[in-house]
């Protein structure tokens, strides 16, 4: 099947939008269907529809066609955990390079982690995020505001200001740091209540982790690395359930990587707490077998554990426990991971290559169908982010914000070749299934066939 | 043999060739007037130390010496290393001045893993070959001192397939317990690990050996005992109660000492916090092979510089 490479001229993401003709794509999967867009909305939606505007058609030759002959079309993928590491960090990341890669990898909204320089605690660094998103125009970026100033787990960001901001911020966490202190954790939860935003912890008690450098396990003790164990996540998302309960709030448990914290979120679940969870697509392939080389792509908080972990992980996402699949993408420029395993920073890509993980740890081996990369994927995590037009049904009426598929894709991971600015992938050299096709933010082709639509890239030539 | 990194670079027969050699040198230089072998002249040795370290150094600078290698020391205060360059950017520095080894001690574990991953890629390009030895790599291993524990056990005991070697004290963040065990496993002993549950790291049960709770009642079936240095930075920490607890728990007093049978060799590898981990008069008494290992580590040391730089002797 061949389609038309990106046209410059119609594929800028701040050019109109032009009426859309997605020709024989499968929803979730499922029988082919065309749909039309118009207005960045999904108009009409059904089988023939194409036949019938070939024969309609008049002089214009009628709207654009995408042809989606044999792709599987899923509502555009939302990320509850990126690093765009902009401001402060650009030599690894931009908002420009991280959104390119967003749209690459079937993305269409991010949620941007604080911890960059200065930290996003304030309402004028998450309005210069969002507005920069904005101008970049490739996926919508929004920004996640600081739970303390500084990231210092002290004193309470001002959230209540962040939320009313332009930049309209929803989703608050210190990652990188855990909000240790349990006074702080109850204040943040029970603040964040009144203001309907939702606190998404880093689940680390860091006395517990004090010089931790892999999973505290049998390979970190032979390699002499300081081991963090699974306990310091266990026991402060057990803490942080009893306290949300408690303060009628929603908790967001970031990165979740032991299976022993999943029957602490399934018995909060079952009980009534409004606690969501996410897992990142190394934590469900990657264990700490890799690190004998001590190369620190591997290197990543927090770390890569057990065969048996990524079992339980993949369970624990198919039967709910766990309800979405974020990336924590977190760039690291060559010379903060080129180094000797300690002084390497933690963290490795992951927009790129989120689809084709989900893809080859649990749709392969038939643990999840499309619906329910659908909902692991765009779904939930739209709902959890509070975004309105992500993760909608395709239907007609609903916003035309959608990831293309090639179920029959295989490509090979080249961290060079990624959009970002960082290669720290640890999948370098991995045969993957599973390619995005094309990726569209309502009704506009941001990505197609490896390439991104034009867009402002921050160099005066929009 | 193209670096040292970790004794599971080595099997029997690599590891039992080196204590041959090690032998041979000890036996070539003894008696001379003039302790210089003419082996490795116009070889050039660097020693980079980014830990404070007085007898692993000068061990292997001696080493070199005697086998009329070139031997330059670094260490990491005084040198480029405190001006903030990487320890790769060093590394190939190093390198690209010709040094046929070097030698690293580094705080980080797996330190000496990544300079010889680095120099690989490096020699592919420039086609120039630099051996690495790892001196110590945090709490990962430290295989010359292993090698030269087994030197001396094997000169002690004649041998060490069948022996029962316990090692004592803090194995969780020993390199000189991990190279021990996995070497001393490799050379067929049985090896027994004695430690409070908190100095012990998580999976020991998969490593070649045992772990027995009680120290006395070790003793007795032991060929050898070796003490492990507890880490000052260690005894106010939540590890153990007090340096009075653990010399009563884990000490080799006089008494304790007694317990071993007739021939037991008692091995520390340094520095010694006398009183605490060993009685002074153990340290010094007639089961001591403490400094037997010291000038052991010497020969070793030539060994692995002799292998690496000159090909292993047929």
């Amino acid at each position: 099947m061949s389609r038309p490479a990106i046209d410059p001229q119609k594929e800028h993401v701040n050019a109109p939008v032009d009426d859309l003709l997605i020709v024989g794509a499968r929803p979730y999967g499922e029988d082919p269907v065309d749909l039309l867009v118009r207005g960045g909305v999904v108009a009409e939606m059904g089988a023939g529809l194409a036949e019938r505007h070939d024969r309609d058609g008049g002089p214009g030759g009628g709207p654009r066609r995408l042809e989606a002959d044999g792709l599987v079309l899923l509502p555009g993928f939302v990320d509850l955990h990126t690093h765009l590491r902009e401001p402060g960090g650009e030599e690894s990341e931009t908002i420009e390079t991280g959104s390119a890669a967003a749209a690459l990898g079937g993305y269409t909204a991010v949620f941007a982690m604080p911890n960059t320089d200065p930290v996003a605690d304030s309402a004028v660094v998450v309005e210069y995020v969002r507005r920069r998103g904005e101008e970049v125009g490739l996926v919508d970026v929004h920004p996640v505001g600081a739970v303390t100033v500084g990231l210092e787990g002290a004193k309470l960001a001002e959230l209540g200001t962040m939320a009313r901001s332009a930049a309209r911020v929803r989703l608050f966490s210190d990652d990188g740091r855990c909000v240790n202190d349990p006074l702080v954790m109850r204040r943040a939860l029970e603040y964040a209540s009144a203001l309907g935003v939702v606190i998404a912890q880093h689940a680390e008690d860091h006395r517990l982790t004090a010089g931790a450098q892999a999973h505290d396990g049998v390979v970190a003790s032979r390699l002499g690395l300081a081991g963090w164990p699974a306990t310091a996540e266990e026991t402060v998302v057990a803490r942080d359930c009893a306290l949300a309960r408690e303060a009628g709030a929603a908790l967001h448990v970031c990165h979740v990587s032991s299976a022993r914290t999943l029957a602490v979120l399934r018995a909060a679940k079952a009980d009534g707490v409004r606690v969501s969870a996410e897992v990142t697509p190394h934590h469900l392939l990657l264990t700490d077998a890799a690190l004998t080389a001590y190369d620190p792509v591997h290197k990543v908080n927090p770390p890569l554990r057990t065969a048996e972990d990524t079992a339980a992980l993949r369970a624990a996402l198919v039967d709910g426990t766990i309800d979405v699949v974020a990336t924590d993408h977190a760039p690291h420029a060559a010379q903060y991971k080129d180094t000797e395993w300690a002084a390497a920073r933690p963290g490795m890509l992951g927009l790129q290559t989120a689809l084709s993980i989900v893809v080859h740890a649990l749709v392969e081996p038939g643990l999840l169908d499309w619906r329910g990369v659908a909902r692991v994927l765009s779904e939930r995590p739209a709902a959890i982010g509070g975004l309105p037009d992500h993760g909608r049904p395709i239907a007609v009426g609903e916003p035309a914000t959608f990831a293309l598929v090639d179920p029959d894709g295989v490509w090979t991971v080249r961290g060079a070749t990624l959009a970002s600015r960082s290669a720290n992938t640890p999948y370098e050299g991995m045969r993957l299934p599973a390619t995005v096709a094309a990726t569209v933010l309502r009704g506009r082709i941001t990505a197609r066939d490896g390439r991104v639509a034009h867009h402002d890239d921050g160099r005066g030539t929009p | 043999m193209k670096h040292l990194l970790s004794v599971t670079d080595l099997d029997a027969a690599a590891a039992t060739g080196l204590l041959d050699t090690s032998d041979r040198l000890k036996q070539a230089l003894l008696g001379r007037e003039v302790r210089k072998l003419p082996t490795l002249r116009g070889r050039t040795v660097i020693t980079m130390f980014y830990e404070n370290s007085t007898r692993t150094r000068v061990s292997f600078e001696i080493a070199g010496k005697w086998m009329s290698a070139d031997t330059v020391n670094v260490s990491a205060s005084g040198s480029s290393v405190s001006k903030g360059e990487s320890l790769r950017d060093t590394a190939l520095t190093l390198s690209a001045m010709g040094a046929d080894c070097v030698v690293v001690r580094h705080p980080a574990s797996g330190a000496a893993h990544r300079l010889a991953a680095w120099i690989d890629r490096d020699a592919a390009a420039t086609g120039t070959h630099t051996a690495i030895v790892n001196a110590g790599d945090g709490t990962h291993e430290h295989p010359t001192q292993a090698l030269l524990d087994a030197a001396t056990l094997r000169e002690r005991l004649g041998s060490i397939a069948g022996r029962r070697i316990g090692i004592v004290g803090d194995v969780l963040h020993s390199r000189v317990a991990r190279s021990n065990v996995f070497l001393l496993a490799t050379l067929g002993a049985e090896v027994v690990l004695v430690a409070p549950p908190t100095l012990l790291p998580v999976g020991v049960q998969q490593w070649p050996c045992r772990v027995g709770p009680d120290l006395d009642a070790e003793l007795p079936g032991l060929d050898a005992v070796m003490m492990l240095r507890v880490q000052a930075e260690r005894m106010h920490g939540t590890f153990f109660p007090s340096a009075r607890e653990y010399a009563i728990g884990y000490g080799l007093s006089t008494a304790r000492a007694a317990l071993l049978p007739e021939h037991a060799v008692v091995l520390h590898p340094g520095p010694m916090v006398r009183g605490m981990e060993i009685a002074p008069a153990v340290a010094d008494g007639p089961r001591s092979a403490v400094l037997a290992q010291v000038s052991n580590g010497v020969h070793i040391r030539m060994a692995v510089l002799y292998h690496l730089l000159a090909g292993a002797p047929q």
